[in-house]
C-alpha cells in the first residue's frame, strides 16, 4: 500500500537489534515481572501453571486408582473419593487443558505470524492472572476441605442447595465464571491477532495448522464459554438467592441444566484438542522433512469440526428420555463428525509415508499420537450410536475414550511441542536420551492404564463409584489400570525431571536445531524481547524451506524489511492477504491488568461470601484500574516521514 | 489497546481507518461473546415456557412503561450515533451534548425499567417466570450501567481535550456497545412482550 | 536402531491384537460379569447388541488398519541415499492423492452404513412387538429403588423394594420416576440406560428371555452412596412368576414366637415412621417395603447380603456399612435389636 511505503526498508543490523532491546526489554525484577506484558513471558508462566494443574490432578487420579486397584477399599471415604474425582476432572479440563494450549500459543503465535507481540498485550496479562487466581480460588476450597463433589458436569438436582448445601458447589460455580473470563479475554485477542498482525505476505492459505487450530478453537470459546458461565450463575442464584431455574417442585428444570452445560462442553472438547492437533500438523512434518500432506483439507477440516462440533451436544444427553427424532439428528450429526477428523487422520500418516521419519522424542509423541486419535475417536464413533451409547453410557468405556482423546490428543501433542520448541524457547535442547525414556515410560503406562478400561466398561464398572464388590468381573482389570496409571506418572515425571535438567545443563541450541521451515525458526534461541528485528515479509508457507522446495519463485524477505523502532510497533496487515495496512503501536509494561485481577477475583470472593460491601469495594477498584488502562495518551500526529526519517 | 496511527495526514476516508484499530475489532468480539450470553438466556426462557406452559403466565406483561421505554432507547441510539458523527466531523462541543442526551436517555430508561420493577406482583424467587424475567431484565439493566459508565467516560476525555479528532475510534467503539445494548433489548422485549400473544 | 524399533512395533502390535481378542473373549464368554451387556437375553437388548458387536468389529478393524498403515509409513523401506539436510520431493504423487481420496470415500460409506443401522435399531426398539404384560412404576431415591407394580384393580397393587421378579418371554413396561435427584435405570443384559428425573416420567421396557438373575446398577451418579445402588431382577416361567406375585400380596401373618413378637413392638414403635410392613400398623413410606423382606437376596440395595449376622449388623450400624445412607443409627438396646431383627425374619 502506498502510504507504507513512506517508512523506509532497512537491514537488520546489530545496531538496530540494540536499539530496540531497549525499546522492548520488560523492567527487571519482582516488579519487572508482575508488570510484563511480554506475550513470551506470559506464554511460560501459562503452560508453568497449567502443569502445576496437571500435577494436582494427576496425584488426585493415583488417589483414586489407588482405592480401585481392588474391591471393596476404603481408605477414601465415599465423600472424599468424590471431591477427588470432581476435582481431577474439573482440574484437568479446565485449569489444565485449555491454558496449556493457551500457553503455548501465546508463546508461538506472534514468532510464527511474524510479528511482535499479540494484538492486545495486557489484556493477555489480564487473561493471565484471571486464570491463576481462579486456580487458587478453586483449590482453596480442597484445602478447606469444601471441594466440589457432584463432579465435572455438576448435575442438577444433586448440585442444588437441597442436596449440597454446603460452599462447596458454589466455590466451583464462582471459580469457573472467573476463569471463563479469562478464557473469553484470551479467544478475542488471539482472533483479533490472528486477523491484525500477521505478518506482510502471511496470507490466510499460509498459516501454520496450529494457529488455525487456536484460532478455531478462540471463536468457538467466544460463542461457547457463555453457556456454561451461565449455567453456573443461574446455580448459585438458584442456590443462595432462591431463584428456581432447576428447582423442581416449582417448575424449575434439571434437563436445562444440561442442555447449557453440554452446549458449551461440545465445543469446549474440540476447543481443547483442535490446536493441540495443530501442534501435531505443523510440527510431525518438519521431522519427515517434508511439508504437511493435504494442507488446505487439515485447515477446513479443522474449522468444520468445530462448527459441526456445535450440533451435537444431545449425544451426552441420549439416557434423558427426549424423543427419539431429535436424538436421531444429533445421533447422525455425531456420525458425520467423525470425517473431517479422518481427514486429518489420513493426511498425517500420509506425511509420514512419504516423507523420511527422523525418530527424535518430539517424532514418537506425534506419531504414537496418531494412533490413539484413532483409538479415542472409534470409542467416541460408538457412542453416536444412540441404542449402543445406552449400554456405553457412564461406564469405564467413556472414561477410556475420554482418557484417549484428552491425554492422546492433548497431552501427547503437548509433550511432543515443548520436545519441539523447548530450544526456542529456552535456548537449550532436552535430552534425547531421557526423552525416549520419558516417551516409552507414558506411552506404555498410558495404554496399560486405559486400553483395558474399554473392556472394564463393555463389563458394566459404571463410573464414579467409590469401591465395588469383589465379584463383578472387574478385579483384575482395574489393577492392571493402576499399575498402569502408575508408570504413566513415572513417565511424566521423568518429563519434569529432563525439564529441570536441561534447563541448567542442556545442549546450547541454534537458531533451528530441527531445520524447520517456519517464521519462528529465523529468530535466536531464545528470542529477543521484540521477537523480529524488522517485520520479515512472507511468500510462502515454509519461508526456510523456500530455496529447497522449489514451490514457488518468490523468496521471503527475512533481513530487509520495516524497522518499526519508533517506541513499541509492530505491523498491522488486512485479514484475507496480510497486506500492510497501519502501524500498531504497542503498550509498554503496566501494572493495570494485576491489579484489575485482582479486583475481579475480590469481586468473586465477596460473591461467595455474599458480602455487598466487598464486592462494591472489588468493583471500584476495578473501575479504577480499567480507566487507568483505557486513558488515552496525548499523541500529537506526526508526519510519517518525520518519524522514521 | 493499540492505537493506529493514521499514515497520510491527508487520508480523506475515515470509515477505513476505524477498522484499522485494534479496539474496533476487539468490541467486535466482546458484542459477540455478550449476545451469546443473550442468546443462552433466552433459550432458556423459551425452554421453560414450552416445558411450564400449563403453568406459564398466559397474558403478556403490561406494555405502558415497557413500549416507550423501547422507543426511549432507540432514540438514545440515534444520539450516540449523531454524538459519533459530530465527533468524526471534528465538532467535539456537538459530540458531546449528544453523548449527554444519550446519557440522560439511558438513565431514564434505567429509571422507569426500576419502576416496572417494582410494579411487579411476582419477585425472583416466585417462581421459574419471575427468575427468568428479573434476571434477564437484570442483566439487560448491567449493561445498560455499564453503557452509562462508558459514555460518561468519554464526555470526560472530550472535556479534557484527550480525544483530538486524529483519534476517532473511541466514541465510534462505544458506539458500537451501545447499538448492541439497543438491539439486545429489542430481543428481550420481544420475547417478554410480544410472545405471548403469539402463542 | 530402526530395525530394533520395527521389531518392537511388530511385537507390540500383535500383543495389543491378542489383548483386544482376549478380552471380548471374556467378557462375551460364558462366566459373563454380571453387569456385562455383550450378552444379552431379551428381543430388547439382542437387537442393541448386534449393533454394538457390529461397531465394536468396525472400530477394531479401523483401529488395527490404521496401527498397521502408520507402523508401515515409519518403517517401510526408503532409498537411503538422500542427504541428511535434504528435503522429500513434495509433489504429492497422483497415486497418493487418490489413495487419500479412496480412504475418505470409505470412510464415509461405512459411517453411513452405520447411521442408518442405528436409526433402524432405534425404531426397532422403541416399542415391544406385543402389549406388555403389566406395568412397573420404578421410583430411585437416594439410594434404593422403590418397585410398584401397577394394575387395573387396586387390589392388584403392591410394593417392593431393589429386587423384582417378572414372567420370561412377554415384554414389561416400566414407568421411571425420580424421588430427589438424577438416577438411572439399567439392566444391562436386557435393556440401555433410561434416566429417572425428577419432575418427569421416562418409560422404558424389558423383555427376558431366559430364566435367572438380572443384575442392575443405578447409572447415574447421585451421591455418596451411588456405589451401592444396584438392582436385582428374576426372570421366571409364568407360573413360578404368579406364584411369587400372590405370595407378595399377602399381608405379613402375626409372628408365632415370643421373641418375634416383642421384635413386632420394637418395630411398630422405632421403625414405622420410615418403613411398612402390611399386616402391621407400620406404613413409613420414606424407606423401603419390608413386608417380604427375607424373599430378597441383599441388604441395604446390594451392599450386603441377606443372611447371618449381616441383618443385625446392619440395623445396629447403618453408617458403617453405607456411610451417608438415609437410615439412621436407631438406639436400640441388644434385646430390642435381637427382637427386632428374630421379627423381620419371619417376613417371607
Amino acid at each position: 500500500m502506498a502510504q507504507i511505503s513512506a517508512i523506509p526498508i532497512v537491514d537488520a543490523t546489530p545496531e538496530l537489534a540494540r536499539k530496540l532491546d531497549g525499546i522492548w526489554t520488560s523492567g527487571s525484577g519482582v516488579l519487572g515481572w508482575l508488570s510484563s506484558v511480554d506475550h513470551k513471558s506470559i506464554g511460560i508462566r501459562y503452560i508453568v501453571t497449567a502443569f502445576i494443574f496437571l500435577l494436582m490432578g494427576g496425584v488426585e487420579a493415583l488417589i483414586m486408582r489407588v482405592q480401585l486397584a481392588r474391591p471393596d477399599q476404603h481408605f477414601l471415604t465415599p465423600e472424599q473419593y468424590n471431591e477427588f474425582f470432581t476435582m481431577h476432572g474439573v482440574s484437568m479440563i479446565f485449569w489444565y487443558a485449555s491454558p496449556i494450549l493457551s500457553g503455548i500459543s501465546n508463546y508461538i503465535w506472534p514468532l510464527l505470524l511474524g510479528s511482535r507481540d499479540m494484538a492486545f498485550p495486557r489484556l493477555n496479562a489480564l487473561s493471565y492472572w484471571i486464570y491463576l487466581f481462579s486456580g487458587i480460588f478453586l483449590y482453596a476450597s480442597f484445602a478447606a476441605g469444601v471441594a466440589p463433589d457432584a463432579g465435572w458436569f455438576n448435575y442438577v438436582p444433586y448440585a442444588s442447595m437441597d442436596y449440597n448445601p454446603g460452599i462447596n458447589i458454589d466455590v466451583y460455580s464462582l471459580a469457573l465464571i472467573l476463569l471463563g473470563i479469562s478464557t473469553t479475554v484470551g479467544a478475542v485477542n488471539f482472533i483479533v491477532t490472528l486477523l491484525r498482525t500477521r505478518a506482510p505476505g502471511m496470507s490466510i492459505n499460509r498459516l501454520p495448522i496450529m494457529v488455525w487450530g487456536t484460532l478455531t478453537a478462540s471463536v468457538g470459546n467466544v460463542l461457547a464459554v457463555p453457556a456454561v458461565s451461565l449455567a453456573f450463575f443461574l446455580l448459585w442464584l438458584d442456590r443462595r438467592f432462591g431463584t428456581h431455574f432447576y428447582d423442581v417442585p416449582t417448575g424449575g428444570q434439571p434437563l436445562l441444566w444440561q442442555h447449557l452445560f453440554w452446549m458449551f462442553g461440545h465445543p469446549w472438547v474440540y476447543a481443547i484438542v483442535l490446536p493441540a492437533m495443530g501442534i501435531v500438523s505443523d510440527a510431525l512434518p518438519v521431522f519427515c522433512r517434508r511439508p504437511l500432506f493435504g494442507y488446505t483439507v487439515v485447515a477446513l477440516s479443522t474449522v468444520l469440526t468445530m462448527v459441526i462440533g456445535f450440533g451435537v451436544w444431545v449425544h451426552h444427553m441420549f439416557a434423558t428420555g427426549l424423543p427419539n427424532i431429535g436424538m436421531s439428528f444429533f445421533s447422525a450429526a455425531s456420525f458425520v463428525i467423525v470425517i473431517p477428523s479422518a481427514v486429518a487422520v489420513f493426511a498425517w500418516t500420509a506425511t509420514i509415508a512419504l516423507g523420511r521419519p527422523r525418530m527424535t522424542t518430539a517424532f514418537l509423541f506425534f506419531a504414537s499420537f496418531i494412533v490413539m486419535f484413532v483409538i479415542g475417536g472409534v470409542s467416541g464413533f460408538m457412542t453416536a450410536a444412540v441404542p449402543v451409547d445406552w449400554q456405553l453410557t457412564d461406564t469405564y468405556f467413556i472414561v477410556a475414550h475420554i482418557h484417549y482423546v484428552l491425554i492422546g490428543i492433548n497431552v501427547f501433542p503437548v509433550i511432543g511441542g515443548i520436545y519441539y520448541w523447548f530450544p526456542k524457547m529456552t535456548g537449550r535442547m532436552l535430552s534425547e536420551r531421557l526423552g525416549k525414556w520419558c516417551f516409552w515410560l507414558t506411552f506404555i503406562g498410558f495404554n496399560v492404564a486405559f486400553l483395558p478400561m474399554h473392556l472394564t466398561g463393555l463389563r458394566g464398572m459404571p463410573r464414579r463409584i467409590y469401591t465395588y464388590g469383589p465379584d463383578f468381573g472387574w478385579n483384575t482389570l482395574n489393577m492392571i489400570s493402576s499399575i498402569g496409571a502408575f508408570v504413566l506418572a513415572i513417565g511424566i515425571l521423568l518429563f519434569l525431571v529432563d525439564v529441570a535438567i536441561s534447563l541448567r545443563r542442556g545442549a546450547r541450541a541454534v537458531d533451528n536445531p530441527w531445520d524447520a521451515p517456519t517464521l519462528e525458526w529465523a529468530v535466536p534461541s531464545p528470542p529477543p524481547d521484540y521477537n523480529f528485528v524488522v517485520i520479515p515479509k512472507v511468500a510462502s508457507r515454509h519461508p526456510l524451506w523456500e530455496d529447497r522446495l522449489g514451490e514457488t519463485g518468490e523468496r521471503s524477505l527475512l533481513n530487509r524489511g520495516w524497522a518499526l523502532d519508533d517506541g513499541r510497533e509492530t505491523l498491522a496487515t488486512t485479514s484475507i492477504d496480510a497486506e500492510p495496512d497501519a502501524i500498531l503501536k504497542m503498550p509498554e509494561d503496566s501494572f493495570a491488568p494485576l491489579i484489575l485481577a485482582i479486583s475481579l477475583s475480590g469481586l468473586f470472593v465477596a460473591m461467595l461470601a455474599q458480602t455487598v460491601g466487598g464486592g462494591v469495594l472489588a468493583l471500584c477498584v476495578g473501575f479504577i484500574a480499567m480507566l487507568t488502562w483505557l486513558w488515552p495518551e496525548r499523541v500529537t500526529f506526526r508526519p510519517v516521514e518525520e518519524s522514521h526519517g | 489497546m493499540a492505537d493506529a496511527i493514521v499514515l497520510r495526514p491527508d487520508r480523506g476516508s475515515v470509515s477505513d481507518d476505524l477498522k484499522k484499530s485494534s479496539g474496533w475489532w476487539g468490541m467486535l468480539f466482546l458484542v459477540a461473546t455478550e449476545a451469546a450470553v443473550f442468546a443462552y438466556l433466552l433459550f432458556s426462557y423459551y425452554y421453560m415456557a414450552i416445558e411450564n406452559h400449563s403453568v406459564w403466565p398466559s397474558s403478556a406483561p403490561s406494555m405502558t412503561l415497557a413500549l416507550p421505554n423501547t422507543i426511549i432507547l432507540l432514540v438514545s441510539s440515534v444520539t450516540v450515533w449523531w454524538a459519533d458523527r459530530q465527533y468524526i466531523a471534528g465538532r467535539m462541543t456537538e459530540a458531546m451534548g449528544c453523548l449527554a442526551a444519550s446519557v440522560g436517555l439511558g438513565v431514564v430508561f434505567f429509571g422507569m425499567q426500576l419502576i416496572e420493577w417494582h410494579n411487579k406482583t411476582f419477585t425472583l424467587a416466585s417462581d421459574p417466570y419471575g427468575s427468568l424475567y428479573f434476571t434477564i431484565t437484570g442483566f439487560h439493566m448491567a449493561h445498560i450501567v455499564v453503557g452509562l459508565v462508558i459514555m460518561a467516560t468519554l464526555i470526560l476525555w472530550l472535556a479534557l481535550g484527550h480525544l483530538s479528532d486524529r483519534r476517532n475510534s473511541a466514541v465510534s467503539i462505544a458506539a458500537i456497545y451501545w447499538h448492541f445494548v439497543d438491539a439486545v433489548w429489542l430481543t428481550v422485549f420481544f420475547t417478554f412482550y410480544i410472545t405471548p400473544y403469539l402463542s | 536402531m530402526n530395525a530394533l524399533l520395527r521389531k518392537l512395533g511388530k511385537c507390540g502390535f500383535r500383543l495389543f491384537l491378542a489383548s483386544v481378542l482376549a478380552g471380548l473373549g471374556s467378557a462375551a464368554g460364558v462366566a459373563a460379569p454380571p453387569l456385562g451387556y455383550l450378552q444379552s437375553f431379551g428381543s430388547k437388548a439382542d437387537s442393541i447388541l448386534n449393533l454394538t458387536w457390529g461397531l465394536l468389529i468396525i472400530s477394531i478393524l479401523v483401529v488395527v488398519v490404521m496401527t498397521a498403515l502408520v507402523l508401515w509409513a515409519i518403517f517401510r523401506s526408503r532409498d537411503v541415499s538422500k542427504d541428511e539436510r535434504g528435503l522429500e520431493n513434495i509433489e504429492s504423487s497422483k497415486r497418493s492423492v487418490h489413495v487419500f481420496e479412496f480412504g475418505l470415500g470409505l470412510t464415509m460409506l461405512i459411517l453411513i452404513g452405520c447411521v442408518a443401522w442405528t436409526m433402524v435399531t432405534l425404531a426397532a426398539i422403541d416399542h415391544p412387538h406385543e402389549k406388555p404384560a403389566f406395568t412397573l412404576e420404578i421410583t430411585g431415591q437416594q439410594w434404593w429403588w422403590k418397585i410398584r407394580y401397577l394394575s387395573d384393580q387396586p387390589s392388584q397393587i403392591f410394593t417392593t423394594a431393589n429386587e423384582f421378579h417378572v414372567p420370561v418371554g412377554v415384554p414389561i413396561k416400566i414407568k421411571l420416576r425420580s424421588k430427589d435427584v438424577i438416577h438411572s435405570f439399567w439392566v444391562p443384559a436386557l435393556t440401555g440406560k433410561t434416566d429417572l428425573i425428577p419432575g418427569q416420567i421416562n418409560t422404558t421396557w424389558l423383555e427376558a428371555d431366559k430364566p435367572g438373575v438380572y443384575s442392575g446398577q443405578c447409572a447415574e451418579y447421585c451421591g455418596a452412596q451411588h456405589a451401592h445402588m444396584g438392582l436385582r431382577l428374576i426372570a421366571e416361567s409364568a407360573d413360578k412368576f404368579e406364584a411369587w406375585r400372590k405370595d407378595q400380596l399377602k399381608s405379613a401373618s402375626e409372628p408365632a414366637a415370643s421373641n418375634a413378637k416383642a421384635g413386632l413392638v420394637v418395630f411398630e414403635s422405632r421403625c414405622a415412621g420410615c418403613h411398612a410392613v402390611r399386616g402391621t400398623s407400620a406404613g413409613g413410606a420414606y424407606g423401603p417395603d419390608l413386608s417380604h423382606l427375607m424373599t430378597r437376596a441383599t441388604l441395604a440395595d446390594g451392599t450386603i447380603p441377606n443372611k447371618g449376622g449381616y441383618l443385625a449388623g446392619w440395623i445396629a450400624d447403618p453408617q458403617h456399612i453405607k456411610p451417608g445412607s438415609r437410615m439412621p443409627r436407631v438406639a436400640l438396646s441388644g434385646e430390642e435389636l435381637q427382637a427386632v431383627t428374630a421379627y423381620l425374619r419371619t417376613l417371607r
